[in-house]
């Protein structure tokens, strides 16, 4: 298990049987108290298909999530858990996929699109690749020495922060929320017909989508998932 | 028990969909019978209560309501009020 912020964790399932995932796919988590009562969850899995079978979720904390406070405060080595997966085949990515790719992550967002970079990255695509990544603060910022380490050793591959709530002393990058000019400074040009993955919460998702669309961005090469309570 | 509605998209649906369905539905495209937009069902809209037994598939689009899934038991009702068609990928 790896803390992450103050509010992330990453946990590692070792799954016996495990028939393989793509990048982008999630699992559900089935947790079953005593009394018979069950809570079921989607996880976004954060390691790539090279990892075997080793799986990765990496959890944000919910205040009011029961099957999250769960993953991040309380589980521990040795525990058993009930995983279902992989699933999904809409929001996946693999090498053969192509590019130019485009990933743009809203907080834990960050997890599915972590899994297509260290995917890219094991099988050592030349894919070029942008991650535009939107945090409150740098230290809510969910692998970030991973992500610098990914990008130093490899000229494809730019990572671009964005602080919104609160930024270092310093810090010379982007600080306000991605918007559309944001996504037209920094986002590939539509005319190299970019592969686009976004994922966030659901009003990060909307502005996002809905920009690079303005931007003439193709929508069918726009991949999207959401997550979060519906309104305040 | 928290009462949040949750809203996600339909990718989160995969699992349960799987328990009835041979193919991935998430990825088939559908076209939405009030007002004909085709997606694939991972972007349509969910809205699910944590802990209840059901959950709601809107359109992106006009919000109609496309799928809606009743689990009772060992059994799962699903009803397409809003599917004018799917296009589902075949594993035959």
């Amino acid at each position: 298990m790896v803390t992450e912020t103050r509010r992330v964790r990453t946990i590692v399932f070792q799954v016996p049987a495990w028939r393989g995932h793509l990048a982008g796919q999630h699992v559900d988590v089935r947790l079953t108290a005593p009394d018979g009562y069950q809570a079921q969850r989607s996880y976004s899995i954060a390691s790539p298909p090279e990892s075997g079978d080793r799986v990765s979720l990496t959890v944000e904390r919910l205040d009011d999530g029961e099957v999250s406070i769960f993953l991040v405060d309380d589980v521990q080595t040795g525990d058993r858990v009930e995983l279902r997966g992989p699933i999904g085949g809409y929001f996946t990515w693999e090498v053969g996929d192509g590019g130019p790719l485009m990933l743009v992550a809203g907080g834990s967002g960050i997890v599915p699109l972590m899994a297509m970079l260290r995917h890219r990255s094991a099988r050592r695509s030349t894919v070029p690749a942008r991650l535009l990544y939107s945090s409150r603060s740098l230290d809510d910022v969910i692998y970030r020495a991973e992500l610098e380490q990914l990008a130093a050793g490899d000229g494809a591959l730019t990572v671009l922060h964005t602080l919104t709530r609160a930024q270092p002393p310093g810090w010379t990058g982007l600080s306000r929320r991605v918007d559309k000019q944001m996504l037209a400074d920094h986002a590939w040009p539509a005319a190299g017909n970019p592969l686009t993955y976004i994922c966030g919460p659901t009003p990060f998702v909307e502005v996002v989508a809905q920009s690079l669309v303005e931007l003439g961005h193709a929508p069918l090469r726009i991949k999207t998932e959401r997550f979060g309570p519906t309104g305040g | 028990m928290d009462d949040t509605m949750m809203m996600l998209d339909g990718n989160a649906l995969a699992g349960m969909l799987s328990e009835v369905f041979a193919a991935d539905m998430t990825a088939a495209r559908s076209a939405c019978a009030w007002c004909g937009v085709v997606a694939t069902l991972a972007e349509q809209r969910l809205y699910m209560n944590p802990g209840s037994p059901g959950a709601v598939l809107r359109c992106h689009a006009c919000d109609g309501r496309m799928l809606v899934l009743v689990r009772r038991g060992d059994r799962l009702r699903v009803g397409m009020p809003g599917v004018r068609w799917m296009d589902v990928e075949s594993t035959g």
